[in-house]
């Protein structure tokens, strides 16, 4: 039983994390349909920026805050510099163009860095919470707690943002048809580049919150992407809830797995329930069914 | 002129007879010729070896010293009159700890580079891939940077030779370890889900009695997540109630097997192997939770009881203080820890070979100088080379990580690969370091 | 006529590579090999991608299937090379018709993210089932030389002549089957493929049939490069073989079978030439990293101002304009179209179908006011 729980408020606590890769994809995706393959890679080059500030001797919250708005200028510079020119132009050419961004950056990490497994402290303490004697494992320390206040509060604050703010408007409009947004004077290319740069930032969230059990070095965010992509897939690519749901599945799938079952199954799991989701609904859980003119 | 004629034919025949001995001479490898291109990658001036190493990926961490390291002994080597007046030259490639890479790094080393031997080439499944081919072109192959016994196989790789302590020997000197100090404690099993883990658990099986036993958790070193994967081993091992958990994992897990436990307030007494107990590399993934650590000691690493088959970087022994001079002369940017320790401490046993080789080495000849054995050297235990075996260190030192430096425990033990070899204090002592640091 | 063209070609191309290996030396003739099985996964890709418009980030998982089925059927049945390749296509075919009836309704990043997962998740059948398939040091086998050629005939020269004779085989029979019919509703398919389905295409089993073809394709090749490594283990096929692969096929030329061989070229020769360089100009450790900022790079570069990749920018250098593969269809893809042409002015960002359908290109580059080149390459 206890360890149940451990597994389970563990897998909690990991699929906070995909859920927070997977709500920056969604982000961007929602407003340029682009999947950002380099959203990992920018999130390990934040958290180099934030571990650098923090062994220049300052505190950890200043490297926080460091980290998130690195995360918002390195978006929104990606998205204007590199992956603007890709837009109306086949959507391969912006896969291609992402993926390219990660090899670069992951490069040019490696050579400032070098390829050194680094230290990374978390915000909070990792011991788990005890119930007298019962140990409910490292899902419930406060850096487990910390981890779930911060995504959960991210994706209200975005809420927030898209559902009650004129520039949030501005930007739903933007992503749902450019070309009547720009007619009603919406300025599109300001849009896309906020949601990049929002997209950044939850990224760098995300990379601050998983570093400390991923060690730093350039491949470190690699795999948190392909599961923070595979969640956002499972919750559908337009809706910034079922990144947060299939992140939580996800994470508490794979603890399951790799607990009762072995450690080399987690992620044939991980792709079975994938592909049972998508065989179901080819859009995702949450995704609204859309008409597709002809 | 009868008289002329004759004296003149003498001398010019026992001229040409002592010319011919001597080219005769000239042929085998002890005599005191002029150097000659006498094999592969030898020349007059130079040797060229070469290897594969990952440099980049995920596998990098830590191992990509051991080349520099190497490299700086040779150069000291070099800058010391060389061996016979031949300098090294180290060629390593990278191949990204991806076997597919190695295959084609080797075959571009033998074939395009012609290096004279291949050496230290690193990771079990990267060089098995090789293995066969470099075999196959009649290439040394010494001093295989991985501590799997199948590097011993004389018959069908007659060219290949392990060099550290393998991994069952060292799961069986760990395992009489704790048959002896930990005697009616619940141990269990932390291992790496391939022949690293699993060659270390026959050792710890063949030493171990079975009933204490209670748990074994092999965890996959590709899982997508591992601090997730490692999290639940770990709750697995605390729900086992196992007091001792002997670990043959890597330094990245150690610290993840650690952290999990910091967060699941479980701390048993570790058993490490010494591929995963570096106290500087162990530190250096653990420094950021040295504040949480409370009870654990200040910095998680406190008391890992390990095994160590090369002398204690914190002992500053003859071998430590030429390899320190070494290491500020030639690679001060690079920590010096336990992985530039290996580097130097395997490069000096090639130097050992090549010197034994002769002055106008053929590959056989290499290959023929370890196979009649290596003075023991660098290594706390000896070697084990002869032409039916192929295995390097017999043995190592018990030893725990007290402030972050490994610490003697006890003499060192020796044994070997089989289920009822017994394991034995060596007899023989370490000798102290050459005093110019050449062998 | 087109089967005669195509033979023709690829017989002639066939007498130059073997001429051609017997001049090389060892190491070539082993790169040699090694690009010509590289080039049969890349043409399969490009195929799926280019011509049925369905994106997979994860074919290495294919060649995975067909590198471990040949060493179980070398190792274990011991049948001939020939038939051990042939069984290893089979198998990786039906693990593609597996993936795509499974992904046939998926679109755009629903499939990438599926094919993704697949790529990462199946090396671990490996570790799984270790006794079967050998764990992390995977599987060794050997392989002889034919007896006719002789006892002193190099294992290179064989490996490179076996690789050359299939990778000219499989392009064959893609050139043709991308003139038939099936490569006519391919991209039919991936122009519109609500159009193809309203014009009576069956969509979904087009789409399972694309998979199995460039599955296969990957299947041979990941027997082929184990046939020349003599092993196979699972840190082989990482996901960045995938992602290496789908690069390749951009950076050839996207659906140009031409550029299948760039691609090849590229992937097997580029990398060593770059580390080399890097190593014999002393970069340390640390800047072994060079070359991986250069690749990246090259990508970024070569998708915003070359996007139709080295084959696209060959066609444009010679103004060519004889049909190709490519270009003799893409007039009827045209078609399909303008006949299908949705009201104009939708965006591309509205089109919740995913890949982007050409409509949506037309639209947007109407919008941005631009009348290229498709990325076919067309001329």
């Amino acid at each position: 039983m206890q360890e149940f729980i451990e597994f389970t408020l563990g897998g909690l606590s990991d699929g906070m994390i995909y859920a927070a890769v997977g709500l920056s994809l969604v982000l961007i995706w929602r407003g340029t349909r682009v999947v950002n393959y380099a959203q990992g890679g920018m999130a390990m080059f934040t958290s180099y920026i934030a571990l650098i500030v923090i062994n220049a001797g300052a505190s950890y919250w200043l490297a926080f805050a460091v980290a998130l708005v690195s995360g918002l200028v390195l978006g929104a510079v990606l998205e204007r510099v590199v992956v603007r020119p890709t837009a109306g132009k086949p959507p391969l050419n912006a896969v291609i163009v992402t993926i390219g961004l990660l090899i670069l950056i992951e490069g040019v990490a490696g050579i400032i860095y070098g390829s050194k497994n680094r230290s990374f402290p978390a915000a909070y303490s990792i011991v788990g919470a005890k119930v007298g004697n019962f140990a409910l494992g490292a899902g419930s320390s406060p850096s487990a707690i910390f981890t779930a206040a911060s995504v959960l509060g991210a994706a209200v604050l975005l809420a927030v943002l898209f559902r009650f703010t004129p520039i949030g408007l501005r930007m739903r409009a933007s992503a749902f048809s450019a070309t009547v947004a720009q007619l009603m004077g919406v300025r599109v290319g300001r849009m896309t580049t906020l949601g990049w740069a929002l997209a950044g930032l939850i990224g760098a969230l995300a990379g601050m919150l998983v570093t400390p059990q991923t060690f730093l070095y350039p491949n470190s965010m690699d795999s948190i992407f392909v599961l923070g992509f595979t969640a956002a897939v499972i919750g559908g690519l337009d809706s910034p809830v079922g990144a947060i749901v299939g992140g939580l599945i996800l994470g508490v799938l794979l603890n399951y797995v790799t607990g009762y079952v072995g450690s080399n199954l987690p992620e044939l799991a991980g792709l079975a329930v994938l592909v049972l989701v998508l065989m179901f609904r080819p859009s995702g859980l949450f995704a609204s069914t859309a008409t597709r003119q002809v | 002129m009868n008289r002329s004629h004759r004296l003149g034919l003498a001398p010019m025949a026992a001229l040409a007879a002592t010319s011919m001995l001597l080219a005769a001479c000239g042929g085998t490898s002890s005599s005191n010729g002029a150097l000659q291109a006498s094999a592969p990658g030898v020349t007059a001036k130079t040797i060229t070896i070469g290897s594969t190493q990952p440099l980049t990926g995920i596998a990098a961490p830590g191992y990509d010293e051991i080349a520099p390291a190497s490299n700086a002994y040779f150069q000291y080597v070099n800058a010391h009159g060389g061996v016979y007046g031949r300098k090294i030259t180290y060629k390593y490639l990278n191949d990204q700890y991806n076997s597919s890479i190695t295959t084609t790094d080797v075959r571009q080393l033998i074939l395009q580079d012609h290096v004279f031997a291949i050496f230290n080439g690193l990771g079990t499944p990267t060089h098995l891939a090789v293995a066969p081919f470099i075999n196959a072109e009649k290439v040394p192959d010494l001093f295989v940077a991985s501590g799997c016994a199948c590097w011993n196989a004389t018959s069908s790789w007659p060219q290949t030779f392990g060099w550290q302590i393998n991994y069952i020997r060292e799961g069986k000197i760990l395992g009489k370890y704790i048959a002896t100090h930990f005697q009616d404690k619940k141990i269990a099993y932390f291992y790496q889900d391939d022949e690293f883990g699993l060659d270390g658990v026959k050792g710890l099986d063949y030493e171990i009695p079975a009933a204490q036993v209670v748990a074994k958790e092999p965890y996959n070193v590709a899982a997508a997540n591992p601090a997730a994967e490692v999290g639940t081993l770990a709750a697995a091992l605390k729900a086992s109630g196992a007091q001792v958990v002997v670990t043959f994992a890597v330094p990245a897990f150690m610290a993840l097997l650690r952290l999990s436990e910091l967060g699941l307030s479980y701390n048993p007494t570790i058993v490490s192997s010494s591929v995963g107990s570096d106290p500087q590399t162990l530190a250096g993934l653990l420094n950021s939770f040295a504040k949480q650590s409370g009870s654990f000691g200040t910095t998680l690493i406190q008391g890992i009881v390990t095994d160590s088959y090369l002398p204690s970087l914190g002992s500053n022994d003859s071998w430590i203080q030429l390899f320190t001079k070494i290491h500020n002369q030639y690679i001060p940017s690079l920590p010096l820890d336990g992985n530039v320790l290996y580097g130097m401490a395997v490069g000096y046993t090639f130097v050992q070979a090549l010197f034994k080789a002769g002055r106008n080495p053929t590959r056989q000849d290499l290959v023929g100088a370890v196979n009649a054995g290596l003075p023991q050297g660098v290594s706390v235990a000896p070697y084990a080379y002869s032409s039916g075996d192929h295995d390097g260190i017999t043995g190592a030192f018990m030893a725990e990580v007290e402030n972050g430096v490994i610490t003697a425990l006890g003499p060192v033990q020796v044994t070997d690969s089989s289920a009822g070899g017994a394991v034995n204090t060596d007899s023989t002592a370490q000798p102290p370091a050459p005093t110019n640091g050449i062998p | 006529m087109t089967l005669a063209r195509h033979a023709g070609i690829a017989i002639v191309a066939g007498v130059v590579l073997l001429a051609l290996s017997s001049k090389l030396d060892s190491f070539r003739q082993y790169q040699l090999a090694q690009v010509a099985a590289t080039v049969i996964a890349v043409a399969g890709l490009t195929v799926l991608i280019g011509i049925s418009g369905q994106l997979s980030v994860g074919h290495g998982a294919f060649m995975f299937i067909g590198g471990y089925a040949t060493a179980l059927i070398v190792m274990h049945l011991k049948w001939p090379l020939v038939a051990a390749i042939v069984a290893s296509a089979f198998v990786a075919g039906v693990a593609g018709a597996i993936m795509g009836v499974a992904a046939a309704r998926l679109r755009g990043p629903y499939l990438a993210g599926a094919t993704l997962m697949l790529a990462v998740a199946l090396p671990a059948v490996a570790f799984q089932w270790q006794t079967a398939f050998g764990g992390d040091q995977g599987l060794d086998f050997t392989v002889t030389t034919p007896g006719f050629l002789g006892a002193s005939f190099q294992l290179t020269e064989w490996d490179a002549w076996v690789c050359c004779v299939c990778a000219l085989i499989v392009l064959v029979m893609l050139a043709n089957l991308l003139r038939s019919r099936v490569g006519r509703n391919w991209r039919a398919l991936r122009d519109n493929d609500t159009a193809a389905a309203l014009a009576g295409l069956n969509v979904g089993q087009l789409r399972v049939r694309a998979f199995i073809v460039s599955a296969a394709c990957a299947g041979v090749s990941g027997s082929l490069l184990a046939v020349t490594m003599l092993n196979v283990t699972p840190g082989a096929f990482t996901l960045a073989l995938s992602i290496q692969l789908l690069t390749a096929v951009v950076l050839g030329g996207l659906g140009s079978l031409a550029g299948a061989i760039w691609g090849g070229i590229i992937l097997v020769l580029v990398p060593p030439f770059l580390t080399n360089t890097a190593a014999s100009h002393g970069f340390s450790a640390g800047s072994a990293s060079v070359p991986i900022v250069g690749y990246g790079l090259v990508l970024i570069v070569v998708m915003l101002v070359f996007p139709a990749g080295i084959q696209g920018g060959i066609r444009r250098l010679f103004g060519l304009a004889g049909p190709t593969a490519a270009g003799h269809v893409s007039a009827i893809g045209r078609r399909w179209q303008f006949a299908w042409k949705p009201a104009g002015g939708r965006s591309a960002a509205g089109n919740p179908a995913g890949y982007g359908t050409a409509g949506d290109q037309i639209a947007a580059r109407e919008a941005a006011g631009k009348n290229g080149v498709t990325e076919e390459g067309t001329p």
